[in-house]
C-alpha cells in the first residue's frame, strides 16, 4: 500500500493507515486466533496498568493521599457517581462491570498515544466485541429482570395508537443499530485520530511547510488525548444508559 | 490517462462521503453552543446536564463517524 501511495504521486512516504497493521510478535506465519499478535500485547499491556496503577493506588490508604491514590480515588468517585446517577440506585450492583469497561479503554486509548505504540481501540474488531457484549447482556438483563415486560421499551404506550405501531418499527430498528453505532463510534474516533497524525507526519517531510506541520501534530496530538478521555467515558456513559434501559424499560 | 472509470467514481465518492463528516461537525457544534447558551442562563442546572451534553454530542458524532467510515472504505477498501 505504501508504493501505490508514491506511485500516485502524494508525497506520502509511508500510508496513514500503516500503523493499524495486524502482525504476529514471533515469525510472519498466518495469524490464528490463539497466535500473540501486537494487538493482544497491547491489550494486554492496558490489563497490567491498570492493575498496576489500582495496587499501588490502593496500597497505602492514607488521609492525605498521594498522586497515585488521588488517581484511583478519584476515577473510583466519577465512575460510581456517573452509575448512579444515570442507572439510579439499582444499577449501582454493575459497576464492577462499567468500572473495568472505562479503565480498559481509557487504559488502552492513553497507551495508543505513546509514540511506536499500536491502539488495539482502533480495531472495529476489538470495539466490536465490548459492544456487542455490552448488547447481548443488556438484552438478557432486561428480559431477566421484566420478562415480557421488556418489550414494552419499544411500545410507546403515551403515544397516539396509530402512531404506535411506525414508532414500535423505528425504535426496534435504532434498538438493533445501538450495538454497531456503539462499537464504531469508538474505533472510528481513536481511528481517525491516529490517522490524522499520521497525515500531518508526512507533511513534514516537505521542508517548507514542515515547522507548520510539526506544530498541527502538537496541536492535534493535545486533541488526542482529550479525545482519549472522552471517547472512554462516552463509551461507559452510554453502557449506564442502556442498562439503565434495560433494568427499567417503562421510562 | 491510467486508472479507469471505477476507480474515478471510487475517489469521488469517498470525497462526497467526507461532506457527512462536515455536517456532523455542524450537528456537534449545535449540540455544544446550545448547551453553553443555556448554561450561561442558568448556571447552576449546568453541572447536573453535562452527561446529557455528552450523550448529545456523542450521537451527533457517530453520524459524522459513520461517513468518514464510508470514504475509508471506498477509499482503501473497495
Amino acid at each position: 500500500m505504501a508504493g501505490e501511495a508514491e506511485v500516485e504521486g502524494s508525497g506520502l512516504v509511508f500510508h496513514p493507515l500503516d500503523q493499524f497493521k495486524i502482525h504476529p510478535l514471533f515469525g510472519d506465519g498466518p495469524i490464528e486466533w490463539y497466535t500473540p499478535t501486537n494487538v493482544t500485547l497491547w491489550m494486554a499491556l492496558a490489563v497490567v496498568v491498570v492493575i498496576v496503577v489500582f495496587v499501588i493506588g490502593s496500597r497505602s490508604r492514607d488521609m492525605v493521599p498521594s498522586r497515585i491514590q488521588s488517581i484511583g480515588e478519584m476515577t473510583y468517585g466519577f465512575i460510581y457517581k456517573m452509575v448512579e446517577d444515570v442507572t439510579g440506585h439499582d444499577g449501582v450492583k454493575y459497576f464492577p462491570w462499567i468500572m473495568t469497561l472505562f479503565l480498559f479503554i481509557l487504559s488502552a486509548n492513553l497507551l495508543g498515544l505513546l509514540p511506536m505504540s499500536f491502539t488495539p481501540t482502533s480495531h472495529i474488531a476489538v470495539t466490536a466485541v465490548l459492544g456487542f457484549g455490552v448488547f447481548f447482556f443488556v438484552t438478557l438483563l432486561g428480559f431477566v429482570k421484566n420478562g415480557a415486560k421488556f418489550l414494552g421499551l419499544f411500545w410507546m404506550s403515551d403515544a397516539p395508537l396509530i402512531l404506535r405501531p411506525v414508532i414500535a418499527i423505528i425504535e426496534v430498528i435504532s434498538y438493533f443499530v445501538r450495538p454497531v453505532s456503539h462499537s464504531i463510534r469508538l474505533a472510528g474516533n481513536i481511528m481517525a485520530g491516529h490517522a490524522v497524525i499520521k497525515v500531518f507526519a508526512g507533511f513534514a517531510a516537505v521542508a517548507l511547510i514542515s515547522p507548520v506541520s510539526v506544530l498541527a501534530i502538537t496541536a492535534i496530538y493535545g486533541l488526542e488525548v482529550l479525545v482519549a478521555f472522552i471517547q472512554a467515558y462516552v463509551f461507559t456513559i452510554l453502557t449506564c444508559v442502556y442498562l439503565k434501559d434495560a433494568l427499567h424499560p417503562g421510562h | 490517462m491510467e486508472g479507469n472509470i471505477a476507480q474515478m467514481g471510487q475517489f469521488i465518492g469517498a470525497g462526497l462521503a467526507a461532506i457527512g463528516s462536515g455536517a456532523a461537525a455542524i450537528g456537534v457544534g449545535h449540540v455544544a453552543g446550545n448547551f453553553l447558551a443555556g448554561a450561561l442562563r442558568n448556571p447552576s442546572a449546568a453541572a447536573s446536564q453535562t452527561a446529557t451534553l455528552f450523550i448529545g454530542l456523542a450521537f451527533a458524532e457517530a453520524l459524522g463517524i459513520f461517513s468518514f467510515l464510508v470514504a475509508l472504505l471506498l477509499m482503501f477498501a473497495v
